[in-house]
This record gives structure tokens, C-alpha cells and sequence, in this order.
């Protein structure tokens, strides 16, 4: 079965349904799948849950979904970067759940893997915990997490093969690799599909197993916080 | 007298140990980095997935793909890993991180942190910070005594959502240094130029010893 498609618009046919649960990669605006939220952003699909660790800026990433109101819950750890986010938030437009940021990684990691829950001491003894239920083992007590299992993964890498297999870059790998894993249906988008065989088996990340469809684009890859350092410091 | 924000990462910096792997927060925590004693080798680590963080990169050399867990562009060491973002919450979670040094809003006398959250003001979360102070070996925390009203910021009970129960290992404000023991917190050592009166009285908590 071919997985490549020839846009993020193709990729997504078919798939996006109102009110449907995506799990997003990336971290801050870094490893965006910015091309297929473009996409969604077109389709005019709405009421969506976005699990996601952040929700972009106001004019890239998840902030272009929340300027035309297509979301309806962020399950996220942190949403500090974005006007439009607070104004719907403290207005009651739109929902949020927070996660602790591992709590957030492991819950897509568990959903991937068929786990449903989990314990883990993050949170303990903070509103986190309220309504979840707490064991304790050898004196410390754990709250149950559940697993995320999404209705579809929406990833960015840097490179994959014609059969799925993906390779991250850098710091970008973040979310995406658990987001991925997550979804019922996975589209992902990369800067160069190769040749199958022209990846090194042992350094794929992701294998294609987890990867349905994928799409080649380019990509603006903003930069949030431009820290540098003068050479004269050297 | 008291200590600048430099002077209290420099003060941090001293709990490094050789060998370590450490994650520093944002803020003040971040500019520990810029103290690290001679002959101490500690790695980083930045929680959205990186062992080994670098420094600012040169101008003209800034990476979209490199960034650190305050979103700024860094660079990579040459015993830099990369991971995805349940593989570093695994290490965070798992205990093999040695220290965490982060900032706080709120400290209490047995330990509790509050650094991520003002009712109705400041929604922004916690991203790591939960998960930090529940995993990792030892927690320091470095904020100023008290807020720009007068008021103490080390408290018998905090007042805003908690980040964590009884985690905190050691404060480093700009007034000294305490650590959180049975009964109470326990004074360190005082700041430059300030004595250890100024100290108890910028302190609501119950200072023992």
C-alpha cells in the first residue's frame, strides 16, 4: 500500500472528523507538523482536542486553529506563549487540561503501546492528583494515568523512506515519536522522502509500523527565543 | 547587602558534584550553567529531549531543530544524546537525574514547592516541573526571600497550587541558604551582608536549630 501523498490536503482526505482527539509532536514551535495543521486549518473541521504539549504562538502552530475557534480542549503542560490561548481560556471558550509534561509524554507512550493506565508519583499531594486514584507502594503513593489513544497522529520528522520509517533531527524528535505512536491513523510530514534502503536500519527512530501516510513539504521552521553568543566571547 | 541573581547561581552552582547529570530551570537556574566550579564535569540535560546541552550558538549559527527546554537556541557537546520526550521523562522519572535547580514562586518548612501557577493571573503550567521534583535525587530551589512587597516567600504552608509535596531539598535565596529538616528549615549559611536576624526575619517559616 503506497503511504506517500502528494500534499498535506491528500493526506488528510478522508480523515479529519469534527470533534475527532489529535495527538501533535513538537516542542514550542520546535518539530511543528506545520504543514498538516495548515491543512487543518483549510479543512474547516471543528470542536477538535488537540493533545499537544504546547499550543503554538498566535499566528503558527496550534494558534492558527484557535484564531478560527476549530478547537475545543488543549490537553497540554504548558500554554504560556499565546494570547489568543489565554483570552479563550479565562473567557471559558475553550477547555484545558493540563498534564504534567511527562505525565503528557507517557500517556501517549502508554495509548502507542495498548497500556490504559499507569501509576506514577508526578503530582502527587497537587490538584493533578484530584479524582485520580492513588496506590502506595513501599510507603509512597502513585496516581493512575491513563493512556492516550488518539483518533490520529499528526507528526514531523526530518526524513522517512517510502515505507514509513522515520528519522528526527536534533532537539525536534521531542513529542513527536509518542505522538506518533498514539493514533489510530498517522500522517506524518518530512523535508526529504528517500529511497527505501537508503536509510541505515539500525538508525531509524520510528519504524513505519506506526507511520500510514507521509508527505515531502517545506518547511518555516520558526525559531521562538533567538539566544546567540558574540564570537569575541569565545 | 544580598545577593543578585548572579551571585545565587553562582551559590547554586556549588552544590554541583563532578559526574553528575543535572537539569537547571528557567531563570535564575539557567545562569548555574555559566558556574560551574573548575574541574566539576556535569551534563545537562534539557527535558524536551538532550544530554550534553551547549552554549548559545554563534550568530548566524542558530538551529530551529536545537533548542532548550525555554525554547532558545543552543548548541550540542560532543557527548551530546538526543532522545524523544518519553525517553526523557523516563530518566526524570526513573532517578537517574542527580539534581534538579529550579526556580520557585513559593517554598514551605517541609518542603512543599509552588512555582507554576497564580489563580486567575498567570495560567501558563508546569510543563517538566512536576514531573522534576518527583523524580530526580536531590531538588534545590533559588528565588528571591520574598516578594516585591515585603512579603515571605518561604512560608510555614504555601498558598498558591503546589508543583510538589514535600520535595524541596535546599533554597538559595538571595538572603542565604536553608534546608528543609525534620521540624522546620535549618539555617545554611547567610548571604553577603546579611545576618542571620535579617535572615529569621524575612522568613515566615519555622526555623530550627
Amino acid at each position: 500500500m503506497k503511504k506517500v501523498y502528494a500534499n498535506a490536503a491528500e493526506a488528510l482526505d478522508g480523515v479529519l472528523k469534527d470533534g475527532m482527539l489529535i495527538a501533535a509532536g513538537g516542542f514550542g514551535l520546535c518539530g511543528i507538523p506545520e504543514l498538516l495543521l495548515e491543512a487543518i486549518k483549510q479543512s474547516g473541521v471543528k470542536d477538535l482536542t488537540f493533545a499537544s504539549n504546547n499550543a503554538g504562538v498566535d499566528d503558527f502552530g496550534i494558534g492558527i486553529l484557535l484564531q478560527t475557534r476549530q478547537v475545543k480542549k488543549m490537553i497540554s503542560s504548558y500554554v504560556g506563549e499565546n494570547a489568543e490561548f489565554m483570552r479563550q481560556y479565562l473567557s471559558g471558550e475553550l477547555e484545558l487540561e493540563f498534564n504534567p509534561q511527562g505525565t503528557l509524554a507517557e500517556r501517549m507512550r502508554a495509548g502507542g503501546a495498548g497500556i490504559p493506565g499507569f501509576y506514577t508519583k508526578t503530582g502527587v499531594g497537587t490538584v493533578i492528583a484530584e479524582g485520580k486514584e492513588v496506590k502506595n507502594w513501599n510507603g509512597q503513593d502513585y496516581i493512575l494515568e491513563e493512556g492516550i489513544f488518539a483518533d490520529l497522529s499528526i507528526v514531523k520528522a526530518w526524513k522517512a523512506d517510502e515505507t514509513g520509517n522515520l528519522i528526527f533531527r536534533k532537539t525536534a524528535r521531542n513529542f513527536n515519536h509518542p505522538a506518533a505512536t498514539c493514533g489510530k491513523i498517522c500522517v506524518v510530514e518530512v523535508e526529504e522522502i528517500v529511497p527505501t534502503g537508503s536509510l541505515d536500519p539500525d538508525s531509524i527512530h520510528l519504524p513505519g509500523i506506526y507511520v500510514h501516510r507521509i508527505i515531502q513539504g517545506q518547511h518555516e521552521k520558526r525559531i521562538e527565543q533567538r539566544t546567540t553568543r558574540k564570537r569575541e566571547e569565545a | 547587602m544580598a545577593w543578585d541573581r548572579n551571585q545565587m547561581a553562582a551559590r547554586a552552582a556549588q552544590e554541583l558534584q563532578d559526574g553528575w547529570y543535572v537539569n537547571l530551570g528557567i531563570g535564575i537556574p539557567t545562569l548555574v550553567s555559566n558556574y560551574i566550579p573548575k574541574g566539576v564535569n556535569v551534563t545537562l540535560q534539557s527535558e524536551n529531549g538532550m544530554l550534553g546541552m551547549g552554549p548559545f550558538p554563534y550568530e548566524g549559527e542558530e538551529d530551529a531543530d536545537l533548542i532548550n527546554a525555554g525554547k532558545q537556541t543552543i548548541t550540542e557537546l560532543p557527548q551530546t544524546a538526543y532522545f524523544d520526550s518519553a525517553t526523557s521523562f523516563a530518566m526524570i522519572r526513573g532517578g537517574k537525574i542527580a539534581m534538579a535547580i529550579l526556580g520557585g514562586m513559593e517554598v514551605s518548612e517541609t518542603g512543599d514547592l509552588a512555582n507554576w501557577m497564580v489563580p486567575g493571573k498567570l495560567v501558563k503550567g508546569m510543563g517538566g516541573a512536576m514531573d522534576l521534583v518527583a523524580g530526580v535525587g536531590r531538588v534545590v530551589v533559588v528565588m528571591d526571600h520574598t516578594s516585591k512587597h515585603g512579603d515571605s516567600k518561604v512560608l510555614k504552608e504555601c498558598t498558591l497550587p503546589l508543583t510538589g509535596r514535600s520535595v524541596v531539598d535546599r533554597i538559595i535565596t538571595n538572603l542565604g541558604v536553608l534546608d528543609v529538616v525534620e521540624g522546620g528549615l535549618k539555617i545554611v549559611e547567610c548571604a553577603d551582608g546579611v545576618t542571620e536576624a535579617e535572615l529569621r526575619a524575612a522568613t515566615e517559616a519555622t526555623i530550627v536549630g
